[in-house]
């Protein structure tokens, strides 16, 4: 296999990615109109309730708004991370995951293409609900963006790692529905973003102890700092370590079924 | 093209092929047998969609467990099941298809021209999968699973509920195919009257070979007046339509 091989390959998958995602196009809707409901009626109405001290990266005082944004960035990951499972299970009952396992390509590339393709479309979908979110005033300026990008792509490798795994493991479509309830659920309100760590510590020190070993407040954090062209390096290494794991037990699970 | 030695393969403790061993040349070969008589676990294994510890599987002289890259730039398949991505056109299909066996775009399409004119699917390429019918959409997936021009092409129940004049298109394209291009073909089929005399017939029960030969010739030497009755006396089945 050349690496001409290699490029038409991954062209591939990732075409075939876009090309159903833009075709499906109540996804892109239904991908921004959740962090939209959560950044303008959620948090207006918890803006009052709720008081952000200044903290890291943030020089000044500021808004619940700008709290959660990382968080919702995050969420815009997460489900699109989960939905390209979802479509994975779709792909294995409907028997199209044989041919692309049939390709005489590495296995650990092809799925290493479709995670990145994955992450592509997460990076897409995270820039325009960052666009609108300049609405209720919460601006990123252009260094941000673009610092967010490697930020989104590590944690898209990591949710879509994850999501590759839990639908390898989970046999039938129905299935799939519920697990991604005890899933995303408790991956999202177990972590920073919607509040900071000390508010939950203030509240329950259990419930501070499940967020602060949620490896999604790790994602969130990193996204925080790098939308503020900032790197928080235990949350780098955290993210890093646990996409190194989740990957290599994504690939275990896509080995050949075998029999004695 | 094909050699299996001592195949073996359970699910749980259940078996699906005993000791299985069989050897195919290029031509047509058709594999028969009964519902659980083991033929998709073969197609599985043969594709390495599953391994076995007990057995060896040769492609060209080539292991399936070796040499899999190899192996699959060379293997067709088309399976029991649709796998066509109903979202995409029949172009966007097959350009998919191409780019996972490294080909590019132009490539892809030169490949399978001709094909698609025999399968008279030239005027389609810009029609989405769900608008056509199940005969169409077979023959999408025998174009497909010609792209990277295979040395060997497996067919697991390919004509399963088309009509008549698809099923005859399919077959009569691929026994044409066998001829032109001297690759070795494996069509698994429930449906005798698929079957000519001088195809090489391999006759599958309970995971096991039961007869391998020449079709008419298995007939004389088990003086059996046709297929049907041959299968009925090494099988002990009568689900043969």
């Amino acid at each position: 296999m050349t690496f001409d091989h290699y490029r038409y390959c991954f062209n591939g998958i990732v075409k075939r990615e876009l090309l159903r995602f833009f075709q499906q196009r109540t996804r892109l809707l239904s991908a921004l109109i959740r962090p939209l409901l959560w950044l303008v009626v959620f948090a207006a109405g918890f803006r009052a309730a709720l008081g952000v001290s200044i903290m890291e990266p943030y020089g000044t005082y500021i808004t619940y708004q700008q709290y959660i944004v990382p968080g919702l960035c995050c969420m815009i990951v997460l489900f699109n991370g989960m939905q390209s499972s979802l479509s994975m299970v779709y792909d294995r009952e409907m028997g199209s995951m044989k041919v692309l396992l049939m390709s005489p390509l590495p296995r650990p590339f092809l799925l290493l293409s479709k995670l990145i393709a994955t992450a592509i479309l997460s990076v897409f979908q995270v820039f325009i609900f960052l666009l609108l979110a300049q609405v209720v005033d919460v601006e990123i300026t252009l260094i941000g963006y673009l610092s967010a990008i490697p930020a989104i792509f590590m944690i898209a490798f990591f949710l879509g790692a994850l999501g590759l795994l839990l639908s390898n493991l989970i046999k039938q479509l129905e299935n799939f529905a519920g697990v991604m309830n005890f899933v995303i659920f408790p991956l999202f309100f177990l972590s920073s973003a919607l509040y900071p760590l000390w508010k939950m510590q203030e509240a329950s020190l259990y419930l501070y102890w499940l967020c602060a070993y949620n490896p999604f407040t790790h994602c969130v954090e990193l996204m925080r700092f790098a939308l503020y062209n900032q790197i928080n390096l235990n949350a780098l290494l955290v993210v890093f370590s646990v996409t190194v794991v989740t990957a290599f037990f994504a690939l275990l699970s896509f080995r050949p079924r075998r029999g004695r | 093209m094909i050699l299996i030695k001592e195949l073996t393969f359970n699910y749980g403790k259940k078996t699906a092929l005993n000791n299985l061993n069989l050897s195919l040349s290029s031509g047509f070969n058709v594999l028969l047998g009964p519902n659980g008589a083991g033929k998709s676990t073969l197609f599985s294994l043969l594709t390495g969609l599953s391994q076995s510890s007990h057995g060896t599987i040769e492609l060209n002289s080539l292991n399936i467990k070796g040499d899999k890259s190899q192996i699959m730039s060379q293997l067709g398949i088309v399976f029991q099941q649709s796998t066509l991505d109903l979202d995409l056109s029949v172009k966007q299909n097959l350009l998919y298809h191409g780019s996972l066996h490294g080909l590019s775009p132009a490539q892809t399409l030169a490949n399978i021209e001709s094909i698609l004119s025999q399968l008279n699917l030239s005027d389609r390429l810009n029609d989405s999968i769900r608008s056509l019918n199940g005969g169409h959409r077979r023959r999408v997936e025998i174009a497909r699973a010609l792209i990277h021009q295979p040395k060997i092409l497996l067919l697991d129940e390919a004509t399963v509920g088309l009509d008549i004049d698809s099923r005859q298109l399919i077959i009569d394209h691929i026994r044409t195919l066998c001829q032109q291009r001297s690759i070795c073909v494996l069509w698994a089929t429930h449906l005798i009257d698929e079957i000519k005399s001088d195809d090489q017939l391999i006759l599958l029960d309970l995971g096991r070979v039961v007869a391998q030969g020449n079709s008419g010739q298995l007939c004389r030497s088990h003086q059996v007046e046709d297929i049907y009755q041959l299968y009925r006396q090494l099988t002990n089945s009568r689900e043969l339509l």
